[in-house]
């Protein structure tokens, strides 16, 4: 058993064990619904082809975790207002908790786990390391991913400039400073 | 997340036979997916519209023309628009994230729910989330609330920044539906909540926008949005303007300007562009016309700070349009 399904298993049963279940779960599961709909769908990720059968549920965050175990993408607010979740899909920046995966047939996604060579760390995640741009780690990835698409997308030009165009990501230990310095040396290095 | 049946349109005429037969339009989907997780919006049937071809902007002389589907990071970043209608980019960019931006659409982002956290809370009364029960927000937590366009059934602001700006410059949309075609002024699409808060928008059974037409007017050059919020990024409006101005030797011809955060619709600020018209383009004008914004406010308990907010920030967005050269 590894780390985390340790910890599923046990947060799992705690959980079952320690709450009473939700009365707005318990109405869903009163009221009728229609059918479960399963759907095909193929997505690129980290540019290996996936072909998935998918619940219309299903959110891309979901997919990438649950379905492809690639749990490096992180789920925070679930609600798209903290950005942990940030991946690319076809090269922009977006929150994979708000996105349907069937939204997304035929999409090339990018992860968290596809932005290093091999073991050759990307620029921006060295430079992560270099400014100490984390404490807990919880919600880097999210911001190395919108940290990728705000330097594609020209808006790291100065530090007032960065702090602006990352905001959809929020870090709860307070590492701006060391993340928008971070962001700051990627882009000059991409510059150069 | 209530299980629903989901349905990719090819044609728009496929979407509205879908939507008119029940099911609800999904674009961009960073408000729909959010409620319907969070089981505020429960629908049975999503049409996908995102295949349309609704992802476009056009230029001419007279007019900017953006389609339903455009992100708002799309028609931000055009270099049409940003010559012809400085105001809608500079407006997109206050609004949202850059991830949320990136995939929000146009017609979304007209079209999205309100922010007021009592909707969002399926415990509290709220008459927009299930008509009847009532407004928590009344004897609530009500500083973010509307101080225009309320009523005892609902205080909720519109939270679209652009539907603000759209509304001073005048745009309108282009509409299909089962019935046909027809074009409706931005404004008009919104409707006050008075006794019915959970009917929000004019559109009919089916209806789908389809794009916006924004006039270049004399004054879309000088035009700025000022938004007033809690911190400086990704936060929605307590405050805001838009405000538009065509002057010729120093004397106001022509004004537009709407406010924000203030309304429970994107709120036209007609009788202070009456105010300014024929006089001089400076601050001493600005502040006799503003003071007249806040004739019909209804403060709430926690929100009187609003009727002193009002006329500053329009002051304020005024000048910034002036300063344009």
């Amino acid at each position: 058993m590894s780390r985390r399904e340790a910890l599923q298993a046990t947060a799992g049963a705690v959980a079952f064990a320690a709450l009473p279940l939700p009365a707005q779960a318990a109405d869903s599961a009163a009221t009728p619904v229609p059918p479960t709909q399963t759907l095909p769908l193929e997505v690129t990720v980290n540019g290996r082809v996936h072909q998935l059968a998918v619940d219309p549920r299903l959110s891309v965050l979901d997919m990438l975790r649950e379905r492809l175990s690639l749990t490096g993408t992180k789920k925070g607010c679930n609600q798209g207002a903290c950005g942990a979740c940030t991946v690319l899909i076809d090269g922009q920046r977006v929150n994979a908790c708000l996105a349907l995966a069937v939204m997304h047939d035929g999409a090339k996604i990018t992860t968290i786990e596809g932005v290093a060579e091999g073991e050759t760390l990307h620029p921006l995640q060295v430079a992560f390391i270099e400014h100490d741009a984390f404490q807990c780690g919880y919600c880097t990835s999210g911001q190395i991913m919108s940290g990728l698409g705000c330097i594609s997308e020209g808006h790291a030009s100065s530090a007032e400039e960065i702090s602006y165009w990352m905001s959809g990501n929020i870090c709860r230990c307070g590492a701006y400073p060391g993340i928008v310095a971070a962001v700051a040396q990627a882009a000059k290095e991409d510059r150069t | 997340m209530r299980p629903f049946e989901f349905q990719r349109a090819a044609s728009e005429s496929e979407a509205i036979a879908a939507a008119a037969a029940g099911a609800r339009y999904l674009a961009g989907g960073t408000t729909l997916v959010d409620l319907m997780r969070e089981e505020v919006e429960t629908p049975e049937k999503i049409v996908d519209i995102n295949r349309l071809p609704l992802n476009y902007i056009r230029a001419t002389d007279e007019a900017i023309v953006i389609g339903a589907l455009a992100r708002m990071s799309e028609v931000a970043a055009n270099q049409d628009v940003r010559r012809l209608q400085p105001l809608i980019p500079e407006t997109l960019t206050e609004g949202a994230s850059p991830q949320l931006r990136n995939v929000a659409s146009i017609g979304g982002n007209l079209l999205q729910r309100v922010r007021c956290p009592y909707f969002r809370m399926l415990d509290a009364a709220c008459n927009k989330r299930v008509p009847g029960s009532g407004c928590s927000a009344i004897d609530g937590l009500n500083a973010g609330h509307a101080i225009l366009g309320s009523s005892e059934h609902c205080v909720a602001t519109h939270p679209s920044d652009l539907a603000v700006s759209l509304v001073a410059l005048g745009a309108t949309l282009s509409l299909k539906g089962p019935r046909g075609e027809r074009t409706i002024p931005v404004e008009e699409l919104f409707r006050l909540p008075e006794s019915t808060p959970h009917l929000e928008h004019t559109l009919e059974p089916g209806e789908l926008i389809v794009e916006v037409h924004v006039p270049n007017g004399p004054y879309a050059r000088k035009a700025r949005y000022l938004k007033v919020r809690d911190r400086s990024s990704y936060e929605f409006a307590l405050v805001s303007a838009a405000a538009a101005l065509h002057v010729e030797n120093g004397i106001i011809k022509e004004v537009r300007i709407a406010a924000g955060g203030v309304g429970t619709r994107p709120w036209r600020m007609n009788a202070v562009e009456q105010a300014l018209v024929g006089k001089p383009a400076a601050r001493a004008s600005y502040e006799i016309a503003a003071a007249v914004s806040t004739e019909e406010t209804r403060p709430l308990s926690h929100n009187g700070f609003k009727v002193k907010l009002l006329p500053a920030t329009i002051v304020r967005a005024l000048e910034m349009a002036g300063d344009v050269a």
